[in-house]
């Protein structure tokens, strides 16, 4: 997997310690510099703890560097190109432009320069609490030591010109030893996932996985996207939207298939509405001369493609980093941890992806911190009542809490059955403000294509165990939606709080009322 | 409206200031006549100020722990008809149905509070939908209780928010056991707190938790003033363990006879018809009773030490000099354990009364102090005390002398033990004394030699009946005479 940049960041956090030879002691070792791992040792660094945090690559993780944030750029910028494109063929809001075009390496610096920035952000933050960072590949040897393999971040491939990364690694640069080992009181195991590999489809080549999918130079003309779960989607839009020919191949019988119908229907009428094609129940066979050929339904077919993206989902990463050494119980493909984020061999710990679903940055930056101050003796656990799940999506999907159906299940074995409310985004003002035309085939009353709030709650008490949206925009609902499910607010509660008007947000009280049986707007 | 100001009420004995022990109500509560309001505390008693009428209370004089002086305002109140005379009542009848017309929140003095007016009842027709009850909807009705726990169905997470749940992490409360009582069965900040202060007294046995869940470390702080008896307490402590040198000593008796003497005794009072009325003895007389016999020849055991005026002292002598009282009569206080705290009744004139008529005084005093009956005049006055705990006697006790008192006898308790009498163990009942005087002016010769002649006095209770020799007296002596008076 390709480097993208070698930072600033991470070279600068090296306090240069190492005695010849290469011995190091602390108290947390953190093995990965993603979400988790890198809270973890912000936290634990918070906390008075000496902490190591050992990655090969930039600071961030996938996340940072080769998920959510460079993915989110340039879902924007498609979005935004889609825009200008739509207003050169009709003026929209009374806005024409002429001749837009999209340069990809372009977008591609700017989304580079993102991640650059974000990369120093986190190592000035591992920095400012005394965390030391070291650039390399960790092996546990066991329970509390592991050898490091150090990159020399002054020369190599990495070392690119944007870096200025020697200034402070210039310890270990020039000839220094290239294994540490480092022993510690507490090991955090915070390896993180891969994309998963098909085996008749492997990486390299013209077979993308998420990773050099965010990082092409050009859109491709035609490419056929192997997996319709969100990342799938998401990348596909996108590439949809700077004017790629997409056929996403999906073998169940329909796209976001964990996401309930009502709510994913908006989503699977847009990439046909930009000239892509959908083929559930079709299973990818092989790379052809011609493209992709699939098997569907209707027998053997060829999808005309230059690249394919395989977006098949992710797999915790539990090789390369010495778990056979330390032989941890597991629980399926991953570690198996408790609440507090213990594994079953003692002041070994282990965050986010590599310990179980759902594999999302913002649960593993919080089992970073309840690990960080467990280590530190306070009473943390990972207690969450939910964890909020977005699909950036055009338009966008956020779910919070039970869906529906597990919500009506969850309510009946406690004997009783749940209110939903649903909100039309249709008959939300901010919402038309921001929607440059009416949705094709919008009828007044239609729930479905602008996008809609729904919340499920308990009839008996009215406690919100749900809150879902789709819709333009409404990510940012997550926030509100969390802190409704996560303090325990009943549909009252959100119906008595004055939502600014004009905002998208206003949907979640006009569902709240909706569920109470008295809409206002709705 | 008629508003009723109750003054401190002169409690006697010259007192003219009392300090508020405690107060049964609070403002906007409602009393009925000659329930208890206020308790106060004079030097020595406990008076409890009750209501003069129904009504409400509008007003408190001080706070617990305030001193207040005879006749100044203790509290004001209400009659519970005066509001009715400004509203409706009459005209109706209707209020007379109105549940509780006013609880609270009290009126703000001088205004008048209504009851709610009779065109607000439900019972007249209205458009929008019927109120529960004729109880319900007035604005003057007071917040709802809390209501009462919601039952969690086994499985049903406990709902708490984030910080709910930090907290009781924190406290190593277990959320499963907790009822909450805020919307939806939430667990406040609230039921966390009260759960922490009073876990429930039958832990269930944990399902599916942690065997640790049973025990949780409690992290309440109670903070209580010390006021009144407990206050006085406080001071006489401290006042007599600065001011008073103390030697403690410490001897054992074997006091088999005594109880032999004592079984047989109380044996026969429950046995025999005629004695039945006799009075239960325990230790208690007979010790008095070596007292008694024992202080004629330490006359400065049963004294009072008058310190010179340095200071702060109530009593005071000469100009300087500190004086040693030697009292005559045997005043012996006897240290009783009350709800509320340390009482020393006193049994005057020890010295003129019989085992059994001291066995009764005793009883009734302990009684009447036990029950806030005790008056002023058999609460002070003491010249040596007594302490027992009885039953917990414990081993060895440093008492505190009972300032300005110079001696006091402390009684363990009574255990068998190995004794070894002419070259055997025997079992024997065996009973330490643990007793303080006042070393300025007890040598640790005296104390010994008063402890031992005790001693003696109680392990062969024949010498606790035998007269004492006086040389030159022939005729019988008054107190004889009245000893069998009574007898």
């Amino acid at each position: 997997m390709a480097d993208p940049i070698g930072t600033a960041g991470s070279g600068e956090n090296v306090t240069g310690e190492a005695e010849p030879g290469g011995r190091k002691e602390c108290d947390v070792l953190i093995i990965g510099g993603g979400p988790g791992g890198y809270v973890c040792g912000i936290r634990a660094g918070q906390l008075g703890l000496r902490v190591i945090v050992v990655d090969g690559q930039p600071l961030g993780g996938t996340c940072l560097n080769v998920g959510c944030i460079p993915s989110k750029a340039v879902i924007h910028a498609a979005g935004e190109y889609e825009m200008v494109k739509a207003m050169a063929s009709t003026p929209l809001m009374g806005i024409s432009v002429d001749n837009p075009s999209v340069d990809l390496a372009a977008t591609r610096a700017w989304k580079d320069s993102i991640v650059a920035r974000l990369n120093h952000g986190v190592g000035a933050l591992l920095n400012r609490v005394g965390a030391e960072v070291l650039v390399g590949w960790a092996t546990l040897i066991d329970g509390k030591t592991a050898r490091v393999h150090l990159i020399d971040p002054g020369g190599g491939e990495a070392g690119s010109a944007e870096s200025g990364g020697g200034e402070a690694g210039s310890a270990e640069s020039g000839g220094g030893p290239d294994t540490v080992t480092v022993s510690a009181e507490h090991v955090v195991i915070a390896t993180g996932s891969v994309p998963v590999e098909l085996p008749n489809l492997p990486f390299g080549g013209d077979v993308l996985s998420s990773t050099e999918a965010l990082d092409l130079d050009e859109v491709p003309e035609r490419l056929a996207v192997v997996g319709g779960g969100y990342i799938g989607m998401e990348l596909g839009l996108a590439m949809a939207k700077f004017g790629s020919q997409v056929t996403v191949v999906e073998a169940l019988d329909r796209v976001l298939a964990t996401y309930d119908k009502r709510l994913t229907t908006p989503v699977t009428r847009t990439l046909p509405s930009l000239g892509g094609t959908v083929l559930t129940k079709t299973k990818a066979l092989a790379m052809t001369s011609d493209g992709l050929l699939v098997e569907g339904p209707d027998g053997q077919q060829t999808v005309p493609a230059d690249k394919v993206l395989v977006t098949v989902g992710r797999r915790p990463q539990t090789a390369g980093w010495g778990l056979e050494n330390v032989a941890l119980t597991m629980d399926g493909p991953f570690l198996a941890v408790d609440n507090r984020c213990r594994t079953s061999m003692r002041d070994v710990w282990a965050v986010g992806d590599v310990t179980g679903e759902p594999m999302l940055a913002h649960r593993a930056m919080k089992q970073g911190e309840v690990v960080a101050e467990a280590i530190a003796g306070m009473p943390s656990a990972f207690d969450a009542v939910a964890i909020p799940a977005i699909v950036f999506t055009d338009p966008e999907i956020v779910t919070v809490g039970l869906a529906p159906d597990e919500a009506a299940r969850q309510a009946e074995a406690l004997g009783t059955r749940v209110v939903e409310g649903r909100f039309s985004l249709a008959a939300n003002g901010r919402t038309m403000t921001i929607e440059p035309t009416e949705p094709p085939d919008h009828k007044p009353g239609s729930a479905v294509d602008a996008g809609f709030v729904r919340v499920v709650a308990r009839a008996d008490n009215h406690l919100v165990l749900g809150i879902q949206a789709v819709g333009s925009d409404v990510a940012e609902l997550s926030a509100a939606f969390g802190l409704a499910i996560e303090t325990g607010a009943r549909l009252e509660d959100i119906a008595g709080t004055i939502h600014a008007h004009p905002t998208i947000g206003e949907g979640l009280a006009e569902a709240s009322m909706a569920a109470l049986g008295h809409a206002i707007h709705g | 409206m008629a508003k009723q100001t109750i003054n401190v009420p002169d409690v006697g004995e010259g007192v003219a200031e009392v300090e508020i022990v405690s107060w049964t109500v609070g403002v906007g509560d409602s009393v009925t006549r000659l329930s208890t309001v206020a308790e106060v505390m004079t030097d020595k008693a406990t008076v409890e100020v009750p209501a003069p009428m129904d009504g409400i209370i509008t007003e408190l004089g001080g706070a617990v722990g305030d001193v207040l002086t005879v006749g100044s305002p203790l509290f004001v109140m209400r009659g519970q008809g005066d509001v009715d005379d400004d509203g409706e009542t009459g005209i109706d009848g209707a209020s007379g149905v109105e549940a509780e017309p006013v609880i609270s929140p009290p009126p703000p003095d001088g205004i008048t509070l209504r009851p709610h007016s009779t065109g607000e009842t439900p019972s007249t027709e209205s458009p929008r939908p019927a109120p529960a009850s004729i109880t319900s909807a007035p604005a003057t009705q007071p917040p709802p209780p809390p209501t009462p726990p919601r039952r969690r169905q086994e499985g049903e997470r406990p709902l708490a928010t984030p910080a709910v749940r930090a907290r009781a992490r924190e406290l190593g409360a277990d959320l499963r056991q907790i009822s909450g009582t805020g919307p939806a069965g939430r667990i406040t900040h609230d039921d966390l707190d009260r759960f922490v202060q009073s876990p429930p007294s039958t832990m269930p046995a944990a399902v599916g938790g942690t065997p640790m869940a049973a025990r949780t470390p409690n992290a309440s702080i109670e903070e209580k003033p010390v006021v009144g008896l407990r206050r006085r307490i406080a001071e006489r402590m401290v006042a007599a363990t600065t001011t008073i040198p103390h030697i403690t000593y410490v001897d054992e008796v074997d006091i088999t006879a005594l109880e032999d003497l004592r079984h047989q005794l109380n044996r026969e009072s429950r046995d025999q018809p005629r004695a039945h009325d006799r009075p239960h003895l325990t230790v208690l007389p007979f010790l008095v009773r070596a007292l008694t016999n024992v202080i004629p020849d330490f006359p400065h055991l049963n004294a009072h030490m008058i310190e010179a005026d340095r200071g702060g002292e109530r009593e005071v002598a000469g100009a300087g000099t500190d004086t040693l009282r030697i009292v005559g009569g045997v005043h012996v206080g006897i240290a009783t354990q009350t709800d509320n705290g340390l009482i020393v009744p006193v049994l005057r004139h020890a010295e003129a009364h019989t085992v059994w008529s001291a066995a009764a005084a005793i009883a009734e005093l302990s009684e009447a102090t036990r029950t806030g009956r005790a008056k002023p005049q058999d609460l002070t006055g003491s010249t040596i005390s007594i302490t027992s705990l009885g039953p917990l006697g414990g081993i060895v006790t440093t008492p505190v002398i009972n300032k300005p008192e110079v001696a006091i006898v402390g009684v363990n308790k009574i255990v068998i033990r190995p004794v070894w009498i002419d070259g055997e163990f025997v079992p024997r009942k065996m009973m330490n004394l643990s007793s303080s005087f006042d070393h300025r002016v007890v040598d640790g010769w005296d104390a010994a030699n008063f402890v031992q002649a005790i001693r003696t006095q109680l392990e062969q209770p024949a010498l606790l009946f035998i007269d004492r020799y006086e040389p030159d007296a022939d005729a019988p002596s008054p107190v004889l005479g009245q000893e069998d008076d009574r007898g």
